[in-house]
């Protein structure tokens, strides 16, 4: 087999560590071209990181990994080689992008691979062709089923013809009939291309025992090579799990007994489930179908169905998490209710998709199971460590759960489902990705809560030697139960030896099966033209195309989410209006309040003349001291006026009387504000005084002062507020947009694209930026209209000096968003990180209220250093100063400056490979 | 509520906790935001005139020209730029200078002979803060010594009223004292409404919260737990930062009890919280709770009060912003730490606060499960 074959892979004294666990220890592997390689082993042995190396997803720690002759820790190599590997990582459609339709996820890659549109399109129909997904083209990829995703997935991987496919347990979660279409694809793509070489992780040794050539690992090491046979002789084991098992060191096999299921004893104690026509529906897609079925206590049954048939809906149900559209359940004879919590006590369920904490650690989330479902205290350590030795949980106990394996994940969800000793147990596919001898092992703990203590287990699986293992079975698809009955019955009716050729059966009975079969037989033309035009010149520099491929997908999604695309777009309108009216630095109806003394006309003249003033709000009279202490203290006045005794009589004899004011200064722009109103008027009153008793007016000031207030005559807030909205409203909303973009993908996994292919890092980060700049762009097309037409603020200079200014803020902007992204790890951080970077800069130290220069300490420099504050400035300018572009070259040239400083960072930040 | 109630909130809450201990990231913000950035915007920031940038065109270069150049002294003016006339223009159109000042030529001269002279005074209104009060400064100044200057006394002659002005709470107007606690506010606001949102969302994205509802566990244990746990994280910085950052280090004097307006912020926490849910029920994924999260912040914060006085915006404003508990919060602050109110004056405040998270709260309420079926990813 791999006699003449050059090698494709070279791996020379390989070691990866998580922190304390050491994933893979000096590992020498040299792997053969041109065939099917397989990687088995248990879960957590080191097999994904070894794939994630070999693909250049992950950096290798220490060591030195050679594909296709050349050291991938050379950049430049693995720019160059990368076009040539596939990756398609763990877990189903994971690396899809599930807005977008099946056609737009494979035809993205084709554009990243630099393809053009003849090709491409000639490519997709060819390979949905293949896999049977032509009639979904336009189905989005959240909606497919498991065995779907993975079809797609290889759609994905294989749209540049790469010379090496790596695949990271495929078929984990997927159907049997599913399964063997996929590797039926696969057989027929490697006849197509005898030259390919395809390197897949598997836990199902049935599937392994096909392939050319076998890696077996074992605790991050090799314990053997070669090909299935050669294992077996050399092991001398009958099957290829039993050689398996002897190639593992002595302890670990101790572990490893054969099943023994002893048969049940039919107590006849009535039913755990009973289910009776239950219907669901979303929208007009009927997902469960009347489904009727029993299941007496105490019993083992399995679920069987294809991906996508409705098993995990009607699990769901019965657990309350959805309420059934007709129909009912009944849980040891009740209904189920969505609030009742007794029933829930007995349930332990375990969904599909990981759903327990991953940044706290196994033992933590152990732990806060055990005390959520009200374990005596004393009774929650001995539990947990029992759960953590039966589930071999033990050497992971610190880690956080969201680094562990896949099967070591499961192994957990389980230990948790398990952790109150529940009555009945709904497991959802538990033992997908988990291997063999954990699965054993798995059924043994089952066996012996069912056997021993009478619970009742309710269990989806896709492994048939599994369903063998059940009491019953009930056999779903497309929302019905086809058949049920003890496996033995159901092989039976259909004269079939095992239960997977009967399951087959009794799906192409319904038609399902002959359905995708046949698509999948399709055969897969040997397509010249793909073949012809073969790899798109690979430039290792930046390539315009691969950044547009980006900006189209990012646009794409975008597209497919118009609520956030409408959020974006009105939201700036909302705001805009709420704060260009709201937002006010004009200091009106301050609240006032007089104790008069004196009582005396002259004395309510005074008070009159304040309260006839549009900045006063007269309040009623206030009696005494305390009073107007009283209500100043409580904030109900922002002025208080006090009129001494006998203040008429000592104005008329020229006694100089003094009037006291009190200001509330808690808000010291306000008070600053009303106490100069006040002693504005205060001199005012003087004069009018003055000029009515001697008819000519006095002189206060020894010369005059012209005030000439420029720009905003009238002073009205509206001018000065509406053209500094832009800068506020540009930043906040572009940013926060973008905030998202790579830490989401971090998060959700889809890194791994950006990971394993030709990509740059700027190609990546600028592609993501240009559909939120063209958004913003929009954004403030509206913005100027709602200005200028609803607001009445005309603009006074050049609308296309504003264009173009605005065009290099939001660049900046979308950039700061970006760089937020590039920094944080999760979601929340990323959201708050640019929220607290944009907003008290922006708000505070932009210029808006205080220009720049007023400034002081750490403020000033921020300011200094902040886009926005050109930006206010070059708004102001050219709305209300009519400024050109010549007086505006300060402002230009640095908000263009700062593109390239922050896409520098966050290029620096961003990791071409996970660490 | 029963004991078994309180022990899933108190187990959900400190699994809540230990969430947030686990992002680092997110720590190192919310520290830099308790400290940085309270301080910078407190110290930074002046509301009263500081630092006013003033241009001078002196055409008269005399003795009392000079005299009232000199007379724009800091900590209100920087020293004032000695400009040519043609320049005045470019250099306010540039937003170099808020005020330019022109002395016209024989100033001194004119004004002994009696004449009166004027001198212009040209204010950049758009910025709205500054110019009013800034022109306020410099007219009284100028009258202080032009009256010096021509009788001896600055005061020049007696008016027939005097005006006695005091500033209550904050004598001197210092804007810090205001900034350094309305920034605390801001980012009580903002960090509460994020934290508790936004881990709503990730549960629901990554599964976790359908986990939950199998087990007997109800959305009101759920809710409740993500609330105290990320309000007491908020609690405990907000009481450091008042302490330390604005008591100890801003050195600003409350007058107020730190315990009640804490008891005031541990409301406001439950009610902030509430609305952090709320968008998280309404928001399909974390894009869109990010945009929603603006849309929300951006207004609590700007039409609160906190920023420009409630009294001036249009009365529409003023009543829409009665619904959002922020408003009650910042006047409670206000109440509490400058003027020393005590509970008998802010309990309407806390009653506000208290009525609208409940609200918030109960509309999350009824649209947890609902939203469990909107997650988009």
């Amino acid at each position: 087999m791999a006699e003449a074959a050059p090698l494709v892979a070279r791996l020379t004294g390989v070691g990866l560590r998580y922190g304390e666990v050491t994933a893979l220890e000096r590992v020498d592997l040299e792997l053969p071209g041109g065939v099917m390689v397989g990687l088995i082993g248990p879960d957590g042995v080191g097999k994904s990181s070894l794939l994630a190396l070999v693909a250049g997803a992950r950096k290798a720690q220490t060591g030195r990994i050679e594909v296709f002759g050349g050291d991938l820790r050379d950049r430049r190599f693995r720019d160059k080689v990368q076009p040539r590997i596939a990756y398609m990582p763990q877990g189903l459609g994971r690396n899809l992008y599930q807005t977008l339709s099946v056609e737009e996820n494979v035809d993205f890659f084709g554009r990243l691979f630099g393809q053009d549109r003849a090709e491409r399109s000639a490519r997709i129909d060819e390979l949905l062709a293949a896999t049977g997904l032509a009639p979904f083209r336009e189905r989005s990829a959240a909606k497919l089923s498991g065995g779907m995703k993975q079809k797609l997935g290889l759609c994905c991987a294989l749209i540049h013809d790469p010379d090496l496919l790596i695949l990271d347990e495929p078929t984990t979660g997927v159907d049997p009939l599913s399964r063997r279409q996929f590797w039926a694809l696969i057989a027929g793509l490697r006849a197509r291309r005898p030259g390919m070489s395809v390197l897949v992780a598997t836990a199902y040794m049935e599937e392994a025992e096909r392939f050319d050539w076998l890696v077996a690992m074992d605790a991050g090491r090799i314990v053997g090579t070669g090909t299935a046979a050669a294992l077996k002789t050399h092991t001398g084991g009958a099957t290829l799990e039993e050689a398996f098992i002897r190639l593992l060191p002595e302890e670990r096999r101790r572990e490893h007994h054969v099943l023994v299921i002893p048969p049940r004893v039919d107590e006849g104690d009535g039913w755990a489930i009973e289910a009776e026509g239950l219907t669901e529906r979303f929208g007009d897609f009927t997902a469960v179908d009347h489904v009727s079925f029993s299941i007496a206590r105490g019993e083992i049954f399995g679920f069987l169905g294809p991906n996508g048939c409705g098993k995990t809906t009607t699990m769901k149900m019965l657990t309350g998490l959805l309420p059934p559209k007709e129909g009912r359940a009944l849980l040891f004879g009740r209904e189920v209710k969505a609030g009742n919590l007794e029933t829930r006590k007995q349930v332990g369920y375990m969904s599909q998709a990981f759903s327990l904490y991953g940044e706290l650690t196994v033992a933590q989330n152990l732990d806060l199971h055990a005390r959520l479902f009200h374990l005596p205290p004393q009774r929650v350590g001995p539990r947990c460590a029992e759960l953590s030795a039966s589930f071999g949980l033990g050497p992971y106990a610190d880690m956080p759960a969201a680094g562990l394996p896949l099967g070591i994940r499961q192994r957990l969800s389980l230990a948790v489902a398990v952790v109150h000793e529940p009555k009945l147990l709904i497991l959802d596919e538990p033992t997908s990705g988990v291997d063999p001898i954990a699965r054993d092992h798995f059924w043994a703990l089952l066996v012996k809560l069912s056997r021993e203590q009478g619970v009742t287990i309710f269990i989806s699986t896709h492994f048939m030697n599994e369903a063998e293992h059940c009491d019953r079975v009930a056999l779903m698809d497309e929302g019905r139960v086809l058949a049920s009955g003890t496996p033995a019955e159901l092989r039976a009716v259909k004269g079939a030896a095992s239960l997977e050729e009967a399951f087959i059966a009794y799906l192409e009975e319904a038609g399902q099966a002959s359905r995708a079969e046949a698509a999948s037989t399709t055969p897969v033309a040997p397509a010249a033209t793909a073949a012809a035009t073969g790899k798109a010149p690979e430039s290792a520099g930046f390539s315009l195309a691969r950044m547009l491929s980006i900006s189209h997908r990012e646009a794409l999604e975008l597209l497919r989410d118009p609520i956030r695309l409408a959020v974006a777009l009105m939201g700036s309108v909302v705001l805009m209006f709420v704060l260009g009216f709201g937002v006010s630095m004009d200091v009106e109806n301050l609240r006032f309040a007089a104790l008069d003394r004196d009582q005396s006309p002259e004395s309510r003249a005074y008070i009159d003349n304040i309260a006839g003033s549009r900045y006063f709000v007269h309040h009623p009279a206030i009696r005494d001291q305390a009073e107007l202490d009283r209500r100043m203290n409580n904030g109900e006045l922002a002025v208080a006026i006090e009129i001494p005794p006998n203040y008429g009589r000592d104005l008329r004899l020229g006694r100089h009387p003094e009037i006291g004011v009190w200001v509330d200064g808690a808000m010291p722009f306000r008070g600053e504000t009303a106490r100069g109103y006040l002693r504005g008027m205060h001199s005012e009153y003087i004069v009018a005084l003055a000029t009515e008793a001697t008819g000519t007016a006095p002189e206060l000031m020894p010369t005059e002062i012209a005030l000439r207030y420029r720009y905003n005559q009238d002073f009205r807030s509206i001018y000065a507020m509406v053209p500094a909205m832009l800068p506020l409203l540009l930043i906040f909303i572009p940013a926060i947009m973008t905030a998202l973009g790579v830490v989401r993908e971090k998060e959700l996994g889809s890194i791994t694209n950006f990971y394993v292919t030709p990509l740059g890092r700027l190609e990546f980060l600028l592609g993501k930026q240009l559909p939120y700049v063209a958004v913003a762009m929009l954004s403030f097309f509206i913005l100027i209209l709602q200005a200028v037409f609803i607001f009445e603020v005309p603009i006074k200079g050049s609308l296309a000096v504003l264009t173009l200014g605005t065009l290099l803020y939001v660049t900046t902007t979308t950039s700061i968003g970006l760089l937020m992204s590039t920094f944080t790890r999760t979601q929340i951080a990323a959201l708050f990180g640019t929220a607290i970077l944009t907003m008290l800069p922006t708000v505070q130290f932009s210029g808006l209220t205080t220009p720049v220069d007023s400034l002081q300490g750490p403020a000033y420099w921020i300011g200094q250093f902040f886009p926005a504050s050109y930006y206010l400035v070059l708004c102001r300018g050219v709305f209300t100063k009519a400024l050109v572009f010549s007086d505006l070259t300060v402002q230009f040239a640095a908000l263009a400056a700062f593109i390239p400083a922050l896409t520098a960072i966050s290029v620096a930040l961003l990791s071409k490979q996970e660490k | 509520m029963g004991n078994s109630s309180l022990a899933n909130i108190y187990r959900l809450g400190v699994k809540e906790l230990r969430s947030l201990w686990a992002d680092k990231a997110l720590l190192v913000l919310i520290v830099w935001a308790f400290t940085g950035a309270i301080y910078s915007a407190a110290k930074g920031v002046s509301q009263e005139l500081r630092n006013a940038p003033v241009a001078v065109v002196d055409e008269d270069r005399s003795p009392l020209s000079q005299r009232l150049i000199g007379a724009l002294t800091p900590p209100h003016f920087k020293p004032p730029r000695l400009i040519e006339f043609k320049d005045m223009d470019r250099v306010m159109d540039h937003g170099q200078v808020t005020f330019a000042i022109v002395i016209p030529a024989n100033f001194q001269r004119d004004l002994a002979a009696g004449h009166r002279p004027a001198i212009q005074l040209n204010i950049d209104a758009t910025q709205m803060a500054q110019s009013f009060i800034g022109a306020g400064y410099i007219q009284s100044i100028f009258a202080g010594e032009l009256n010096e200057y021509l009788t001896g006394r600055r005061e020049g002659s007696e008016p027939p009223i005097q005006l006695a002005t005091r500033v209550r709470f904050n004598p001197n107007l210092i804007s810090y004292w205001f900034g350094g606690v309305m920034e605390v506010i801001n980012l009580v606001n903002m960090i509460t409404i994020i934290l508790v949102g936004a881990a709503f969302i990730r549960e629901r994205e990554h599964g976790t919260l359908e986990h939950l509802l199998v087990m007997p566990l109800t959305p009101v244990q759920i809710m409740v737990a993500k609330i105290w746990a990320n309000g007491l994280a908020v609690l405990l910085c907000t009481t450091f930062a008042l302490l330390v950052v604005v008591q100890g280090v801003l050195g600003v004097t409350i007058t107020g009890s730190i315990p009640l307006f804490l008891c005031g912020s541990a409301v406001y926490l439950f009610s902030a919280g509430s609305i952090g849910i709320f968008l998280g029920t309404i928001a399909r994924s974390m894009p869109q709770f990010g945009l929603l999260f603006i849309l929300t912040i951006i207004p609590l914060q700007m039409l609160s009060g906190g920023v420009t006085p409630r009294e001036s915006m249009p009365q529409i404003i003023q009543d829409i912003m009665l619904a959002a508990p922020t408003t009650y919060f910042v006047r409670l602050a206000q109440a509490i730490l400058y003027r020393g109110a005590g509970f008998e004056v802010v309990w309407r405040d806390f009653v506000g606060i208290a009525v609208i998270g409940a609200v918030f709260f109960a509309l999350a309420l009824a649209r947890f499960r609902r939203s469990l079926t909107l997650t988009q990813i």
